[in-house]
């Protein structure tokens, strides 16, 4: 814990720059796996939630985080470390690790295939909203489309704008009502939050059950 | 409250909180100017409007929907009439329907009528054929041609139930903020607001961002830009576009200064050269000045003049064939 402190007061300063980069420093994938089976010494290893090919837990809301973007992934650790992210769960988890034990993590998963399971959506309203807001957005109400800054398929840019394709649809409501309600706040252009603050209940689950019902692989 | 004491709070609250951001403005807010007194509101009609208009004939409905898609994936056509990243729906937002995000059915309710930019009467395909000349640095569809009607369709499907020729338009176009960028413009000032708040989308460097080949942000200078010749290279188009629109979902986040700052350092940047360059970039400015008194075309930034130079990005000509002069003397 006493690592933590020390190490939190360094990052504070860049951890909400969004153009933080991975190359901080370079991620070793197989110290990233032998990171991700053990755990960082106080909390449960990675594997134990998100599964052991990084697939996540719909049930559990654990996202997936097998072929994520490796600086979106090492970013999102730090977060947890530093209050950006709030998780309680997650914070313990990864307290412990230093920088370049992150980056080892991100790397290993980030070189994971992307998960190749999709939901279904048995609503056919649900279905229809959430491929509106998704693909088209709501303009009338300052909603843009997923895609515009989650790109093609909505699998993911680069580290500041990641896959959301395949993502389980309990994980992106809970992110969603975080960026609502303020305790996301890893965006410093608040570009999320100022769409999730537009979005109701509805859209949010349509959202959700849509994304989470396309091909997260190519 | 005493301005220091303003200036030391925040620091502190942004250093307690760990955010950069000082909370100005909540960013679910949408902030835009008042229409002009007695300004004609229209409600432009939607992609579900155009599904489920019972008056569309078939054939129509099919044409206008070819239409749409050409505005909102216009890089489909990339090396055909598009030679940059520029779409349609990247300065006419929202499907080219809504208010302070140039709507695009006006083009359909006020044209044909004169116009400054080429001193010529001007119909509804010469119009589009401009997006696609300047802002798209392309080679705008043929006049008649099935993909100019499929535009024009769009264009005037979006006009519904609109006056004609009623010009006192609620929300149109980009002016504002006025025309005359204030005195204490700068460079540095916009390169500051760039790059807390344009780069994570459009690059460190302006060149947007592309996955697997395929634009996702757009470039805001260089090759893969607009040219010299488009609107949005007048700081003031510029402005008024970047305040009501940018960052994206945020309308009136950025204040007129930063605003004004932000379009002058994206503007004083280098770009594919306009189609009606001479080949002399005096001639051309002086020959064009009532629309270059408002750009940096040919003016001296950082040691080098704007606009001197052959290059006309991807596009391998200077200027398309449809765009010509039209004279009923």
């Amino acid at each position: 814990m006493k690592n933590f402190i020390r190490r939190r007061s360094l990052i504070l300063g860049s951890a909400f720059l969004i153009s933080l980069s991975a190359s901080a420093a370079d991620g070793n994938i197989d110290n990233g796996q032998q990171l991700s089976m053990k755990g960082d010494g106080s909390g449960a290893p990675c594997m134990a939630c998100h599964g052991p090919n990084g697939e996540g837990n719909a049930a559990g809301n654990f996202p997936y985080i097998a072929g994520l973007d490796e600086g979106y992934l090492l970013r999102q650790m730090l977060a947890y470390q530093t209050g950006a992210r709030t998780n309680a769960v997650m914070s313990m988890n990864v307290d412990n690790f230093d920088e370049q034990q992150l980056a080892d993590i991100a790397a290993y998963y980030a070189s994971l295939p992307a998960p190749t399971a999709t939901a279904e959506i048995s609503d056919k309203k649900q279905a229809e909203l959430g491929e509106m807001l998704v693909n088209n957005g709501n303009w009338d109400e300052y909603i843009p489309a997923c895609s515009t800054c989650h790109g093609p398929g909505n699998r993911g840019v680069d580290e500041n704008f990641p896959a959301l394709a395949g993502q389980h649809a309990g994980y992106i409501k809970q992110q969603l009502k975080a960026w609502q309600n303020g305790t996301r706040k890893t965006d410093e252009v608040q570009l999320m939050e100022a769409v999730a603050k537009r979005l109701s209940d509805e859209q949010i689950d349509a959202v959700a059950a849509y994304l989470a019902s396309l091909p997260a692989a190519k | 409250m005493d301005k220091s004491l303003k200036v030391a709070l925040s620091l502190l609250g942004a250093s307690v909180a760990g955010l950069a951001v000082a909370a100005v403005q909540d960013p679910g807010e949408v902030k835009l100017p008042e229409y002009k007194e007695g300004a004609y509101v229209h409600d432009a009609p939607t992609l579900t409007d155009i599904k489920t208009d019972p008056d569309l004939h078939p054939e129509l409905r099919q044409v206008i929907l070819k239409g749409r898609d050409m505005f909102m994936n216009t890089q489909k056509y990339r090396g055909e009439y598009v030679f940059n990243d520029m779409s349609c729906k990247s300065c006419h937002m929202g499907e080219g329907r809504m208010p302070w995000a140039a709507p695009v059915w006006p083009a359909a309710t006020t044209l044909p009528d004169f116009r400054g930019k080429n001193k010529h009467v001007n119909s509804l395909e010469e119009r589009i054929a401009g997006c696609f000349a300047y802002s798209m640095n392309g080679k705008p569809p043929e006049y008649g041609s099935d993909d100019m009607l499929a535009l024009v369709a769009y264009h005037t499907y979006m006009a519904k139930g609109a006056k004609v020729y009623d010009k006192n338009i609620a929300a149109r176009g980009f002016n504002h903020l006025g025309k005359q960028m204030p005195e204490d413009i700068s460079y540095d000032a916009g390169q500051q607001v760039y790059t807390d708040n344009c780069a994570v989308c459009h690059g460190d460097n302006g060149e947007g961002k592309r996955v697997d080949g395929e634009v996702v942000f757009p470039a805001l200078w260089g090759d893969n830009s607009y040219n010299w010749g488009a609107g949005i290279t007048r700081i003031f188009t510029a402005a008024s576009f970047i305040q009501n629109n940018m960052p994206l979902g945020q309308p009136g986040r950025l204040s007129d200064k930063e605003a004004w700052d932000v379009a002058y350092f994206i503007n004083a940047h280098e770009r594919p050269q306009d189609p009606r360059y001479t080949g002399d970039i005096e001639e051309t400015r002086k020959k064009h000045n009532n629309f270059y008194q408002w750009s940096l075309y040919g003016q001296e930034i950082n040691g080098k003049v704007l606009g001197d130079h052959n290059n006309t990005g991807e596009k391998p000509f200077l200027k398309p064939d449809n765009l010509k002069p039209r004279t009923f003397d």
